[in-house]
């Protein structure tokens, strides 16, 4: 009962990198925390008022000391954003091949989806030697993913999706928090993450009651909210067919508007699908009239997740770049300028993403 | 004005001088309540930012029994854990930490350090202080009436949408007061400009008056932001405009991006005037000329400037893009370079001087050992790939706690002690100084200290209940609050007692440099009897005529 912790447990391939980099910070401050401790109190006794130390040559400046404490801690501070940089890039860099769960905050519970189809709440079974990524929104408020003994920690905005990834090296169970306040239950909105044997999660996630998959469920969705009655292949509407749009390029009118404002090409991600159901009016594929009604305030963000899970398994597979590193402002990377294609001058619309 | 009209009387001059100066100019409540001597208003704000204080500490107080035990045992519910966290939050920060030392010590000291009169506004001066008193009684009164649950932060959407509790009341509070700040730091800039003595350069101005100069210029850039993004929340609760929430087509982060454009410099609205204090107490007790004047200038400045480009640090988990945080943690780790001459210097200071260890000494030796502290831990938040993981825990409370109260709070003591004969007149009991310094140091160090390892170890803040392995950094921390607030209640006795029973402190108790020392504790109304010629730099302990100066107050057997 009594434990004295120092260091949470280390239980991913984050952890060790960023203990390594704590450790260094933590050499770094005590070197000049005791540096400092020891020339005050070494000066403050031994030239305490009335000793008889030699007081003279006083001097009251000296350019070559101050360009040293200038240079130092400045050459010193720009190596440790480098160490901190390499370490942070691996932490937002998912690699391809991971184990997609879907996570939905809301006052106050975290809720979990795998794509075959098992829910959890305030509980994340994921594999072990595997690497997970997480995408996550929130139904209310801003709250946060922190798995301590992952060394891992991302806000969850409503809104918006939000990535991380983790790559679990220890079978168990470790600590889930919400750290973004989130009102009167904010300390009790956590859980826990199982770490379970590859073989035990297949096992695992069979046994849990659901059979059907995310993409499955998506699919009946997509009858229930009948998109299908406009995007299905018998349809009469002219509406862009979603066969193979996932993770390609998709053409975009520059003005909605304006038919002739020119076309910019976007990656079909997990935000533009999205945005293309709650906001369809701010994209609009080049060749469509802008006439798809906003589905906002009508889907709950679980039932977005289903059917973003049926459109991929439609599509051609994961976008290269699916969401902006850190899944957000994929603007910035994802349009891609076709001035040439057109023939047209782009004018960017600004705010396409929001 | 009556105390312009006694201070007329030759007579009264007289008598006002050599006993009470300008404390006995006057002695009715109106000559209080509507004075324009930027020393009685010093002393107004003295006495209001004491009560809030002590409203702020209560809080604290209570958060910190509460957390003594995983399980919620003070509180009655979760909703009054997050209000009394709340109440500290908010109050310790708009109504003590921000406006304090320039309020008190800025006030008092600074027209006096330059050879003025006044300030350049004296009823702005006056103005400020109602208008202080007006935002801190509204947010007193949005507490009381059901309080705030958001923290002091604000966040949107919860603050904006999903809070029931008065949030636009305690907000406009806060807007309120940020007018008190931009006031005074106006007031602080003109009077700088326009009212220096004859000889009275620029680099001949005390590091306390450029600490409240670089201090001011953040104020006057960096409040109106804050202003414009609490109206923001008012309207949006108010009439459910899509500014902040995603739901009526808002940004939610666009609130923390103004928030923290603000209340990251902020932080240096606290710290600078604090290194101003330290500069002055460092030198005087050295007595040595301060190391390096104009690179400790140069760095309030710089830090001045520096301050307004970090605040995405506050951001690196919010889903801001990868690359505007690299930019905001290179700047950070630049930030630390200005902070880091400061303490070379003072360091520098103390050799080969001739150094006491009085009360506002051993504060502010504390004090460079504190912010050291709480600056090296701020390289760990700048470092992107460990602030993920520490980001929103308690290593974050533990460091802007060795940052806000080590540092800011000790230069306000220090400060509150070497100026406590100026301003009243009288010797506290050293003693009890220097035990209150001590008890602050210890309890301090083991309230916050064990903060850094349960933050690294993963306890969030902002938590009413916490898993059972946290408990006892927890308990060892409530343990050293508790120390901590009998260091705090030690002066609220003898300080207020030193006016009954304290020495005649004389001018110059400290044998220090400097304008203010050279006129009558306290001083007369006008400060001084005529205007200051100065001739030389802030800190000329080795000239000739200091040292007779000295040698003659002391020979008066004061020191």
């Amino acid at each position: 009962m009594w434990d004295f912790p120092l260091f949470p447990d280390s239980a991913s391939t984050h952890a060790p990198r960023v203990d390594a980099l704590y450790i260094g910070l933590l050499l770094v401050s005590a070197a000049f925390t005791f540096a400092f401790a020891f020339f005050v109190l070494f000066f403050a006794v031994k030239y305490r008022r009335g000793s008889r130390a030699d007081r003279s040559n006083i001097k009251d400046s000296s350019p070559i000391a101050e360009a040293f404490y200038i240079t130092v801690p400045t050459l010193l501070g720009i190596g440790l954003f480098v160490w901190g940089a390499i370490v942070y890039f691996d932490l937002i860099a998912p690699p391809g091949d991971s184990v997609e769960i879907y996570v939905i905050g809301k006052q106050w519970m975290w809720k979990a989806q795998h794509p075959e189809g098992s829910k959890e709440i305030n509980e994340l079974h994921v594999p072990v030697g595997k690497p997970v990524r997480l995408i996550m929104t929130s139904q209310d408020v801003i709250h946060s993913f922190f798995i301590p003994d992952f060394r891992v920690k991302q806000d969850v905005l409503p809104g918006r999706y939000t990535t991380m990834w983790f790559l679990p090296t220890k079978v168990g169970r470790y600590r889930l928090f919400c750290t973004e306040y989130c009102g009167t239950e904010h300390s009790r909105m956590g859980g826990w993450v199982t770490v379970m044997e590859p073989a035990e999660y297949e096992a695992w996630l069979e046994g849990s009651s659901e059979t059907t998959g995310m993409a499955a469920e998506g699919a009946a969705l997509f009858r229930q909210y009948h998109c299908s009655g406009c995007h299905g292949t018998n349809s009469t509407v002219k509406a862009p067919p979603l066969e193979g749009v996932y993770g390609g390029p998709v053409p975009l009118l520059n003005d909605p508007a304006d038919p002739q404002s020119g076309v910019k090409l976007i990656r079909a991600d997990e935000r533009y699908v999205r945005d293309s159901i709650l906001l369809p009016k701010n994209e609009v594929v080049a060749g469509y009239e802008p006439l798809m009604p906003s589905f906002a305030g009508q889907i709950p963000e679980e039932d977005v997740l289903k059917l973003i899970a049926y459109i991929k398994s439609i599509g051609r597979g994961r976008p290269t770049r699916a969401l902006d590193d850190r899944g957000m402002d994929p603007g910035e990377g994802a349009v891609t300028n076709v001035t040439e294609i057109t023939g047209m001058p782009q004018q960017d619309n600004g705010g396409n993403e929001r | 004005m009556s105390t312009e009209s006694r201070a007329d009387d030759p007579r009264s001059i007289e008598a006002s001088d050599s006993t009470r100066g300008y404390l006995g100019a006057d002695y009715s409540i109106k000559s209080w309540l509507l004075t324009t001597d930027h020393k009685r208003i010093a002393l107004l704000y003295l006495a209001s930012i004491t009560v809030f204080f002590i409203f702020g500490g209560a809080a604290a107080s209570l958060v910190r029994m509460e957390l003594m035990t995983p399980r919620g045992d003070v509180f009655n519910t979760p909703d009054d854990y997050n209000r009394a966290f709340t109440i500290h939050g908010v109050f310790m920060i708009f109504f003590f930490l921000i406006p304090s030392i320039p309020a008190v010590f800025g006030n008092f000291l600074l027209p006096i350090m330059i050879g003025a009169r006044d300030l350049a506004f004296p009823r702005l001066n006056l103005l400020s202080w109602y208008v202080y008193m007006a935002g801190g009684l509204f947010t007193m009164y949005a507490l009381v009436s059901g309080g705030v649950d958001t923290g002091w932060t604000f966040y949107t959407p919860y603050s904006t949408m999903f809070s029931n509790t008065q949030v636009i009341a305690a907000a406009m509070g806060i807007f309120i007061v940020g007018f008190s700040s931009i006031l005074t730091a106006l007031n602080f800039i003109v009077t700088i400009h326009t009212m220096r003595a004859p000889g009275m350069t620029w680099l001949r101005l005390p590091l306390f008056v450029w600490a409240h100069y670089a201090t001011s210029i953040i104020i006057v850039l960096g409040t109106p932001v804050l202003a414009i993004t609490i109206l923001l929340v008012a309207v949006e609760r108010l009439f459910q405009v899509g500014i902040f929430d995603p739901a009526y087509g808002g940004d939610p982060l666009l609130f923390q991006h103004l928030f923290w454009f603000y209340s990251h410099p902020a932080v240096y609205i606290m710290i600078l005037p604090g290194f101003g204090v330290i500069s002055e107490i460092v030198t005087a007790f050295a007595r040595k000329k301060i190391f390096g004047y104009t690179f400790m200038a140069g760095a309030l400045l710089a830090i001045a400037v520096l301050g307004f480009l970090v605040w995405g640090h506050h951001m690196f988990v919010s889903s801001q893009s990868m690359y505007a945080g690299m930019i905001f943690s290179v700047l950070s780790f630049l930030v630390a370079v200005p902070s880091g001459i400061k303490v070379f210097n003072w360091t520098a200071t103390l050799y080969k001087g001739s150094v006491s260890f009085k009360t506002p000494m051993l504060y502010a030796l504390g004090f460079i050992g504190l912010f050291t502290i709480g600056g090296l831990t701020g390289l760990f938040l700048a470092t992107m790939a460990v602030d993920v993981h520490v980001h929103d825990t308690y290593f974050i409370v533990a460091h802007f706690h060795y940052v806000m109260v080590g540092g800011m709070l000790m230069a306000y003591m220090g400060g509150l002690h070497f100026w406590w004969p100026k301003i009243t007149g009288r010797l506290y009991s050293e003693f009890w100084g220097a035990l209150s310094a001590l008890t602050i140091f210890i309890g301090f160090n083991l309230t916050f200290f064990p903060q850094f390892i349960l933050g690294y170890v993963g306890m969030p803040r902002r938590y009413y209940e916490y898993p059972q392995e946290y408990q006892v950094l927890n308990v060892m921390s409530t343990a050293g609050a508790s120390i901590l607030a009998v260091g705090y209640l030690m002066p609220l006795i003898y300080l207020p007692l030193s006016l009954v029973i304290g020495k005649v402190a004389g001018k110059n108790p400290w044998g220090a440099y400097g304008l203010e020392w050279q006129t009558s504790s306290p001083p007369s109304p006008h400060n001084f009897e005529e205007s200051p010629i100065v001739t030389g730099g802030p800190y000329d302990y080795e000239l000739q005529e200091f040292a007779d100066m000295h040698r003659a107050v002391q020979e008066h057997g004061i020191v």
